[in-house]
């Protein structure tokens, strides 16, 4: 990746090896969310002119006169309606820099289960405020989902600068305010910028209105944040997803293991420790998609071969250094994502990586207040969008990491057993 | 509780654990088929013979190599296929001793089960075969080239998409889906669509025909071909209900971006008559590839959303 490269020397070839960065977005209701996503995609070219088109008679349609950028994201009807965002929407850009792929939370205060959603795959979280109100509690809710999720980078992007007569104090005092209050719950890389969504200063284009920022617009900051973390600082994670053996006349004796790498690097060679059976043994090879390689890591799928014939199926977890140990009990901060509440007694299911076995909620020590923080003793159950502490026993052990160390493999769902229901996301160990 | 720490800045050019973005979207897309594979009974791929589900057959193929496919096809006929692409997909399914199931559209109006449609589209009339073929075939898995970026319907959808009996999908009732943690649990009669290209855009799919090398039905490509103009595309002539009275038919230089059927994908005029050219054209394109090549998308804001919700594609 080059920093040198032109906007307009756009060329296939240079888009054709690039980085990927996955961010979301959240934003309380009328702090211009949506029209800073609709110029993200429109100043960077990402809207062609069949979308713009289709915007520009239905913003005429309801009487707009501008096009109303908000309409590129709502994608269903009743959004559409009623104009409000509902679910996360995805959506995609690119610049010569980096491919972009974008979860669109909706930042109503019933729907922290989306922006939990949005923020689980997210290396970084847009948190918009308006200048005009500053940190409010929205504001700390959204830097509260983005920590507890573990995104490693947040900006804060103060909007409606234009609002404010472009003033810089209006900007610092939010930031510093903002700023310290992520620095508590752990966040490790905010950047504030000061931008006008509407009149698109400091987005894509550096703002002609406020000199005294010095610097980069959104969109640059966006396609130079590190991705992805060191592979090789961290210890193997895969978790076996499918055993291949084809049982052919070329391939008689090949039996490999699919899944994809959650953390770290595997070499041919390695010693593993196969969980929970706690097993240990070599890696015989690795197969690339096919093809042979010394070397795999995060995130690759890839197929493991083993020197020794041990008994491993899906569910399964390879390791390489430190290891987890595997357990029945199981201590996380949840998000409840359902209208049916989680209740101390419930049997549930759960799900971590590939494994899902039967567990039961033994005790639901508190509830986590997403405004404040605060801890609320004994709530009995948890309601849809509350956060909370969780004790589990589950019927098989699991090879649990802390979240914190990584969030693929500390990380689980919930699911109801009748019906399948997707009910809680949970973070093994603690929340900030 | 840790202040700000500034993070390594490490350039993307000295780390050798760096991936592109085309390496990152085909680890996920194989993560999704291996997760299926490990979870379902019976899973079906959806195989048109169009770019995105020759994609997808080609990250099947490397998901489980050196074992086989473990998943049949199935293919929706409309009876107006590009006579092309049929033969592409027998000759991939013969290639790699692939299983083929045929949904006929041609069939259920013959025998009375679906009326042909005043426009001679048969684009909408390809849910009742597919949803039959799903239940006789009991597939309780469905994969589908389906992306995000091709329909704003679409970019709300997820990854593993829950259908009830009647294959309804309710964008209200979708389960939430965090990390790469998949729910596919259904009931019996219910059915999960799955869409490995879900984060792919049209130039990711390109440029990964062009990587991994994957051999297209030539109509991809630039070549002549008599057409006509009908709703500012231009169709090609034939059988299937075209040119009426009043639509002329040229001999024009021209390429599909999209493959439907003849009934309703468009051609676009085009001289790009390799990958490369393909790959410039779409990074220079003001159109996205359904709002130049689809009918069947320009019918209303929400055509997408209600084709869906009666268990379209």
């Amino acid at each position: 990746m080059t920093s040198t490269t032109h906007p307009d020397a756009a060329a296939a070839a240079e888009l054709a090896a690039t980085s990927l960065l996955r961010f979301a977005t959240a934003g309380s209701v009328d702090d211009g969310k949506s029209t800073l996503v609709g110029r993200l995609l429109h100043d960077s070219k990402s809207v062609l002119a069949d979308q713009l088109e289709a915007v520009e008679h239905a913003s005429r349609k309801r009487g707009q006169e501008a096009p109303d950028l908000a309409l590129l994201t709502d994608g269903l009807r009743a959004e559409r309606e009623q104009g409000i965002t509902i679910d996360v929407a995805y959506r995609y850009f690119a610049t010569p820099r980096r491919r972009f792929i974008l979860a669109d939370t909706p930042g109503h205060v019933q729907y922290t289960r989306n922006m939990v959603t949005g923020a689980s795959t997210a290396e970084l979280a847009v948190v918009l405020v308006d200048a005009r109100n500053g940190v409010v509690e929205q504001t700390r809710r959204h830097a509260a989902v983005a920590a507890l999720l573990r995104v490693p980078h947040v900006v804060l992007a103060v909007n409606k600068m234009d609002l404010v007569d472009y003033a810089e104090p209006v900007f610092a005092a939010i930031a510093e305010e903002f700023g310290a209050y992520a620095a508590s719950l752990g966040v490790k890389d905010v950047t504030a910028i000061p931008i006008s969504a509407l009149a698109g200063d400091n987005v894509v284009e550096p703002s002609a209105n406020m000199d005294w920022y010095g610097g980069p617009t959104l969109l640059e900051h966006l396609e130079t944040v590190p991705v992805g973390s060191d592979p090789s600082e961290e210890p193997a994670r895969f978790p076996v997803q499918f055993v291949i053996r084809p049982q052919s006349a070329e391939h008689r004796d090949y039996r490999g293991y699919a899944g994809q790498l959650a953390s770290g690097v595997l070499r041919t060679g390695d010693q593993v420790t196969v969980l929970p059976a706690g097993i240990t043994t070599t890696v015989a090879g690795l197969d690339v998609l096919g093809e042979e390689r010394d070397t795999a890591w995060a995130p690759q799928s890839v197929t493991v071969r083993l020197a020794e014939d041990i008994d491993i199926s899906r569910g399964d977890l390879i390791a390489a250094g430190p290891a987890p140990e595997p357990t029945q009990d199981v201590v996380a901060t949840v998000a409840h994502l359902n209208e049916r509440p989680l209740r101390v007694g419930d049997k549930v299911l759960l799900k971590h990586t590939t494994r899902t076995v039967r567990a039961i909620v033994k005790d639901i020590p508190y509830a986590i207040s997403v405004d404040t923080l605060e801890q609320v003793p004994s709530p009995g159950s948890l309601n849809v969008n509350d956060l909370g502490r969780v004790v589990l026993r589950t019927a098989e052990p699991l090879a649990l990491d802390d979240y914190r160390s990584n969030r693929r493999t500390g990380s689980f769902l919930l699911i109801d057993q009748a019906d399948g229901t997707t009910l809680t996301a949970g973070m093994a160990g603690e929340a900030f | 509780m840790t202040t700000a720490i500034s993070l390594p800045t490490t350039a993307a050019q000295d780390n050798p654990y760096a991936l592109s973005h085309l390496d990152v979207l085909e680890a996920e897309a194989v993560h999704i088929f291996r997760e299926v594979a490990g979870e379902f009974e019976n899973p079906v791929i959806l195989f048109s013979g169009g770019k995105d589900s020759i994609v997808m057959l080609h990250l099947a193929l490397k998901a489980f190599a050196p074992a086989s496919v473990p998943f049949a096809l199935l293919h929706v006929d409309t009876g107006h296929n590009f006579p092309e692409v049929l033969a592409y997909r027998d000759r991939t399914v013969a290639e790699h001793g692939l299983r083929l199931h045929v949904a006929s559209v041609q069939e259920f109006i013959d025998n009375g089960r679906l009326r042909e449609r005043p426009d001679g589209t048969r684009n909408p009339l390809q849910t009742v075969p597919l949803l039959d073929a799903i239940e006789t075939g009991r597939f309780d898995a469905v994969f589908g080239g389906g992306r995000r970026d091709e329909e704003k319907a679409r970019a709300k959808e997820r990854v593993f998409s829950l259908r009830d009996e009647f294959g309804a999908w309710d964008p209200r009732r979708q389960r939430p889906e965090l990390w790469s943690l998949y729910n596919g649990r259904h009931a019996v009669g219910e059915h999960v669509r799955v869409f490995p290209l879900s984060n792919w855009t049209e130039l990711d799919v390109w440029q990964y025909i062009e990587r991994e090398k994957i051999e297209l039905p030539e109509i991809y490509y630039a070549h002549e071909r008599d057409v006509f103009a009908r709703n500012g595309m231009w169709l090609t002539a034939g059988d299937w209900g075209g040119p009426k009275e009043g639509e002329t038919v040229e001999r024009r230089l021209v390429r599909y971006r999209t493959v439907g059927d003849m009934s309703c994908t468009g051609a676009v005029d085009s001289d790009a008559d390799t990958i490369d050219a393909v790959i410039a054209e779409i990074a220079a394109s003001r159109l996205t590839e359904r709002g130049a090549t689809r009918a069947d998308d320009k019918m209303s804001e929400a055509a997408m959303e209600d084709r869906k919700r009666e268990g379209y594609f």
